[in-house]
């Protein structure tokens, strides 16, 4: 008659246990590795392929025909510019104005509505937007223009800038309302010359991040502004914008222009990256500065 | 407090705007089924179920769209959701906190690259390297399967779903560390003290608490992949058939929009791919809905805008 040893069926799983939870650590910390390598990946290529076809030429010239060398994406980076700045124009007073009504002013229901449909417009495909500019600005108007694209772009920043603006305004303290309140300035002072300018600089953070998201967005852009190998006379014209041309130049079948594709990738891919560190760098010292929100 | 009306006025001014949101929503829905509606009346529920393509006869179906997009999210899940929630343990369990902020900042970086920089890549780096060495092995070692027979492209199912996987990824892992951090540290405590590990502690106490939060971040993430356009437009090979191959090209709700919408010539063209946009919109306002109720359950309203970036 054998006797069950416990103790050693217990060392037995205890080893296993541990030395799982060993292994584990390695498999978990691959999933992150696989992911840094896509990365760099990427990002190696954009360089090895990008930087031959990167030179003064690119930001100062336009796109030569096929078959002729040199040539650059300067009506292009000016396009993206523009369209920027009118999605700058039609999407920040929207989400500003409502940022600053949920936090000051909006009873809860409101508000938690408010933020609902802000959240679910932030996962609407951007393919949507385009085709929603399309329809109330390109078909009115009969032509592609840079203002329909900028609509588009703009409506895609609405829905950030609200919640950060209001996040940002809620990180006011409150006695600095009450001290504005107590000295006799209506509300509409005190949210003005006091709430506003000392949340600016988040608000202008999340401004930027709008603006980075919205600066590589292609889709929109297909049916709107519809891209321009020539420079633009006004914004009822079709217009030019970097990520269209990396996306014709991609799927030619011209090796000099899939160069010039690398090229407009890493100037595109340079500006979205300086903006998204600058501003992350911004809400860490912030977050610190203010003890978390 | 005062109340002139000047602050009256700057109450109802500023309630304007978002207003003015909600109306934006309702006008997207109002403007889309108003310019579909000549599709909507003609092909009723048969859109949804013919093959037919055919712009020369006015014929529309979108099923090989809808097949199509059901094949690369599915798939761009099955590859996304262990590497994301994977990460997403390890940077809020394990990695020291220098080295999980680190790498945070970098897999951020990975959700701030366009779509279009990922279609370049994808076309100039990914499909040759599939077309060459992946495909050819799969074909050899799991042939026997439907999946991996047929001619080998380059471009096609796999390598867009593949593509889809990295664009998603990041949104899964940074809204599951958000959620798998807001665990309670006296949880996780209780249970060291009754001698469990650290991954048995993870897997019963943390996932436990957390699965909610992690479901509603892959739903996102599914939302994301079914609206995703520009790299699966350059990658996917674009072409209407159903096949369970995943080597052969394919084609998407989203990417038959950017590709056709420009050069749709007929009043039905447009419709129909309107009415596709109008079908890309609906099911994503409800992933989103679903998604955002699972995740603020967790996380109790609080955006995660900032943090995360979605």
């Amino acid at each position: 008659m054998s006797t069950v040893n416990f103790d050693l069926i217990f060392e037995r799983t205890k080893t296993r246990r541990y030395l799982w939870d060993k292994l584990i650590v390695y498999v978990l910390f691959l999933c992150s590795a696989i992911l840094l390598f896509m990365l760099f990946s990427i990002l190696s290529h954009l360089v090895v392929h990008g930087i031959s076809a990167l030179n003064v030429g690119f930001f100062i010239h336009l796109p030569k025909p096929v078959g002729e060398p040199g040539g650059g994406m300067a009506n292009a980076i000016v396009g993206t510019l523009t369209l920027l700045s009118l999605a700058v124009m039609f999407g920040v007073p929207i989400g500003l104005a409502s940022g600053i009504y949920l936090n000051e002013y909006a009873n809860y229901r409101f508000a938690q509505l408010i933020r609902f449909t802000t959240d679910v417009m932030n996962g609407i495909p951007s393919i949507v937007f385009g085709i929603f500019a399309y329809v109330i600005c390109v078909v009115p108007m009969k032509t592609f223009s840079a203002f329909s694209g900028g609509i588009a772009l703009g409506l895609m920043m609405i829905p950030m800038i609200t919640r950060t603006t209001e996040q940002f305004v809620r990180m006011v303290p409150n006695q600095l309302r009450e001290a504005g309140l107590a000295l006799g300035a209506p509300k509409w002072r005190v949210i003005v010359d006091i709430v506003l300018p000392s949340s600016l600089g988040g608000i202008m953070t999340g401004i930027m991040v709008a603006l980075a998201r919205v600066a590589g967005e292609t889709a929109p852009l297909l049916f709107t502004a519809f891209g321009n190998r020539f420079w633009h006379h006004n914004l009822m014209q079709p217009i030019a914008a970097l990520p269209l041309q990396i996306f014709s130049y991609a799927i030619s079948p011209y090796d000099d222009w899939h160069r010039q594709a690398w090229a407009g990738a890493i100037v595109l891919i340079i500006v979205v990256f300086a903006i998204n560190l600058f501003s992350s760098l911004f809400v860490a010292r912030r977050n610190k500065f203010l003890g978390g929100r | 407090m005062r109340n002139d009306t000047s602050d009256i006025f700057f109450k109802y001014f500023l309630a304007l705007f978002p207003c003015l949101i909600l109306l934006l929503v309702g006008g997207i829905l109002y403007q889309l089924l108003s310019s579909s509606s000549l599709a909507i009346h003609k092909f009723g529920f048969k859109f949804f179920a013919s093959r037919t393509w055919d712009p020369v006869i006015d014929e529309f179906g979108a099923l090989p769209f809808i097949f199509g997009t059901c094949l690369t999210s599915f798939l761009a899940l099955l590859i996304a959701v262990p590497i994301g929630v994977g990460s997403a343990i390890y940077l809020a369990e394990y990695a020291p906190s220098s080295v999980s902020k680190a790498i945070s900042m970098l897999i951020d970086l990975l959700a701030a690259i366009p779509s279009v920089i990922y279609g370049l890549w994808g076309i100039f780096v990914l499909v040759p390297l599939m077309r060459n060495n992946v495909q050819p092995f799969l074909g050899k070692y799991l042939g026997f399967l439907p999946f991996f027979q047929g001619p080998n492209y380059g471009v096609g199912v796999l390598s867009a779903s593949i593509i889809l996987a990295i664009i998603i990824v990041p949104f899964i892992i940074s809204i599951s560390r958000e959620v798998i951090m807001t665990v309670p540290k006296v949880y996780k405590e209780a249970s060291y003290a009754l001698g469990a590990t650290r991954w048995e502690t993870i897997q019963k106490v943390i996932l436990a608490h957390a699965k909610v939060g992690i479901f509603g971040a892959i739903i996102l993430a599914l939302g994301r992949a079914i609206g995703e356009t520009m790299a699966v437009t350059m990658i996917i090979g674009n072409n209407p058939n159903m096949t369970f191959s995943l080597f052969s090209p394919g084609y998407t709700l989203a990417s038959v929009i950017a590709n056709e919408f420009s050069e749709a010539t007929s009043e039905m063209y447009l419709s129909a791919l309107i009415e596709i946009g109008l079908v890309l919109f609906i099911v994503s306002i409800v992933v989103n809905i679903l998604a955002r109720l699972l995740i603020w359950t967790v996380t109790s309203g609080e955006s995660l805008a900032l943090k995360t970036g979605v």
